[in-house]
């Protein structure tokens, strides 16, 4: 019932409920500020934290073939009041057993780094030109970064096969011109999935860069330049230690999602591309095996924290820096 | 063209030779030598010739000539949108002139690049390097120069010594105060020992009381490093303080180039005469002219005015009588007889007491407001003049000027 369609007596009641509110809330040292903090928490606490407690549990059974096929965490034997608890460490040591875990990981992890280093290769120039334009031009260049946004990502990973495949458009065009004989070897390899990653995630890298760099002093670098440093210098010894929060926070958007990365290596790599998304995605779905799917998720998040953690404290000491 | 002369026995000249010495020294006697921009066969350090800048459509310089000196202090002083600093970023090589050339000792520099023009500029935001400390940002110009390291030390703190900023070495820009930043961009505008050193608006972003302290620290270095200084400034006072010599630019032209003491007393426009502290200014017909005196009947005010002019005028030329508040004289109306030039009866409209002075507005006549500044010679509580009193306003015939642009 609103206030509005309330009973006067129930006006009282209503008010006598508030104080009593307000007098628990600040028995318990809750104001607004504390409301507004928490709701992220709770957030981060449902899903995140949850979640990583159910996959963490998982990844200490063992599959068995039932519903679900994972042995109980804690057993109830007959009689007692106290569960006890089922704990298997033998997926961890599969994972470590198996040179396929290490060698996925340490490719995923290759190959995420090989990205982000071209995403950033190819995102500064870009991030640069759109912070150095003028600002009616601007925001249409920023339209266009994230244009691709609109359509499905599925459909854009797809449609690089019909670019790079023996028949697609760079072999047939690069024919048609005489410059090779022979169709390019482009598709299923990890050349494709390079492709494949750096145009998915450079958005990512583009847009922090560009956010970085459009707040950077023109009259920083013509105090370089006055002082004697030639462009490239200034651009060395100005323009990129000052845009070191955006390098980091693009490198972190595009090497974090890219290790886990699952969707462009199976559509776009080939047989050989060993990457973890991939291996989970196997051991989950063709071996039902839940709980070594879970332990390999578990090493990846422990693989990506540390980084995230780098950034943090990264961010932390920025932040020191400007107070 | 008309001419004001130069009575060149008031003016105070200021190359090389402060009023208030350097670190509180004694101050020096007046050089005897004649001044560069008086000696015919002084060579300008710095010549502008004929330069002109445009953005578009918009003229930002119009076919600018100037002549600065070595060892000068020379102020660029105008409003905003003058052009002045964009002519700063021309000699910096920021900007490159539309047409017109730029030497600097004698050499060519029009196109050259900024990195490589013996020229260093301090910024309005002082452009200081975040992520450097001090020391740093000073010795950025000399890293570019690959000077040794040894060098490079010594070098930094004889100039961070210079500003007083030496126990600040290590700390970053944003733990200084605005102050020390300024004297930061100093010392990193300075290690390179240019040949120019350009400030734009130097002095801007301090406090009054610091910009008065900072404005003689300013002039003290400049005579300890000897370096030939352009200002461009928007603060007349300030332009008046540093200067040896200023240009008072407007809407892209240079109006006047003086000394301030030239500037201030003999403008040669009416721009100049407003634009430089406050004056007042009655529009009249010149009525005779005889032996260097000049008669004007002015329109609007009942009295003669009377002038020791240089200036060539003819009978019945339009004229504008000027003449600055400090020299008038006000005295409370006796209800005497009023002499039959520069004299005028009033009724007090404003005071304005300022401490030391004191700014009347005097109401003299239907629209026509004289502004007097009075010295308060006298300690005492009541005013001797005050609101709505009648009054009388007079002045001596060297006090005017007569203007006809």
């Amino acid at each position: 019932m609103t206030e509005a369609t309330a009973k006067p007596g129930d006006a009282t009641a209503l008010a006598r409920l508030r104080t009593a509110a307000r007098a628990l809330a600040r028995r318990l040292s809750v104001d607004g500020r504390t409301g507004v903090i928490a709701l992220p928490y709770a957030w981060l606490f449902v899903f995140f934290f949850v979640p990583f407690v159910i996959v963490a549990k998982i990844s200490l059974a063992q599959m068995v073939l039932q519903r679900p096929p994972y042995t109980a965490f804690l057993l109830w034997p007959d009689g007692q009041t106290w569960p006890t608890i089922q704990v298997f460490w033998s997926n961890y040591a599969w994972l470590l057993q198996d040179p396929l875990y290490w060698i996925a990981y340490l490719n995923s992890l290759k190959i995420a780094l090989v990205s982000t280093v071209l995403c950033l290769l190819v995102g500064y120039p870009i991030a640069y030109g759109i912070a150095r334009t003028p600002a009616t031009v601007r925001t249409l260049l920023l339209l266009m970064v994230i244009l691709p946004f609109w359509t499905s990502f599925l459909l854009r990973v797809y449609a690089w096969i019909g670019i790079l495949k023996q028949k697609g458009l760079i072999n047939a065009a690069l024919m048609s011109l005489g410059i090779i004989d022979q169709p390019l070897d482009m598709l299923h390899n990890d050349f494709s999935v390079y492709v494949g990653i750096v145009y998915s995630y450079l958005p990512f890298m583009i847009l922090p860069l560009y956010a970085t760099l459009e707040k950077l002093d023109v009259s920083l670098l013509e105090a370089a330049e006055d002082l004697g440093a030639r462009p490239i210098r200034a651009f060395f010894t100005v323009t990129v230690p000052l845009s070191l929060p955006g390098i980091l926070a693009g490198s972190m958007l595009v090497f974090i999602p890219a290790v886990g990365e699952f969707v462009i290596p199976s559509l776009l790599g080939g047989p050989d591309t060993l990457m973890i998304g991939k291996i989970l995605w196997n051991e989950f779905f063709s071996n039902r095996d839940w709980p070594v799917a879970s332990a390999v998720t578990i090493v990846l998040i422990l693989v990506l924290v540390i980084p995230i953690v780098i950034l943090q404290r990264q961010q932390v000491k920025a932040q020191e820096a400007l107070e | 063209m008309d001419r004001t002369p130069t009575p060149s026995e008031d003016r105070t000249s200021r190359t090389r030779t402060p009023q208030v010495g350097a670190r509180g020294a004694p101050v020096r006697p007046r050089d005897p030598a004649p001044e560069p921009w008086e000696d015919p066969n002084a060579q300008p350090y710095v010549r502008i010739e004929g330069v002109t800048k445009r953005f578009g459509e918009f003229t930002a310089v119009d076919n600018t000539e100037l002549s600065i000196y070595q060892g000068e202090l020379f102020c660029l002083l105008g409003a905003s949108g003058c052009g002045k600093t964009t002519l700063l970023r021309m000699l910096a090589g920021f900007e490159r002139p539309t047409s017109g050339r730029i030497l600097i000792d004698g050499q060519d520099v029009t196109d050259q690049a900024p990195y490589a023009r013996p020229v260093n500029m301090m910024f309005q935001s002082y452009a200081l390097f975040p992520h450097m400390s001090v020391e740093q940002n000073v010795a950025y110009g000399l890293k570019q120069d690959r000077v040794g390291k040894d060098e490079i030390r010594r070098r930094v703190h004889q100039l961070l010594d210079l500003v007083q900023l030496d126990p600040w070495a290590k700390r970053k820009p944003h733990q200084l105060s605005g102050g020390q930043r300024q004297r930061v961009a100093l010392a990193r505008a300075l290690v390179k020992r240019p040949k120019l050193l350009l400030l734009d608006e130097p002095l801007a972003a301090l406090d009054k009381k610091l910009r008065e302290q900072t404005q003689f620290e300013l002039m003290n270095i400049q005579d300890e490093v000897g370096v030939t200084f352009v200002v461009v400034t928007h603060d007349q006072e300030e332009a008046m303080t540093l200067s040896t010599r200023m240009a008072v630019m407007d809407r892209g032209r240079v109006q006047q180039v003086g000394t301030p003491t030239e500037v201030y007393e003999f403008p040669r426009t009416r721009f100049t005469a407003d634009f430089i502290g406050s004056i007042n200014m009655f529009e009249g017909t010149v009525q005779e002219v005889h032996d260097g005196r000049v008669r004007v009947a002015a329109d609007r005010v009942p009295c003669g005015l009377e002038v020791d002019s240089a200036v060539r005028v003819r009978d019945g030329q339009r004229v504008w009588f000027s003449v600055r508040p400090e020299k008038l004289r006000v005295r409370p109306d006796d209800g005497g007889e009023l002499a039959a030039t520069n004299a005028l009866r009033g009724t007090v409209r404003d005071v304005a007491y300022m401490g030391d002075t004191s700014i009347f507005r005097i109401d003299c006549g239907p629209g026509e407001l004289v502004e007097a500044l009075q010295p308060n010679v006298f300690r005492s509580r009541k005013r001797e003049i005050d609101w709505d009193d009648p009054v009388i306003v007079e002045w001596s015939t060297e006090a005017g000027l007569v203007l006809t642009e």
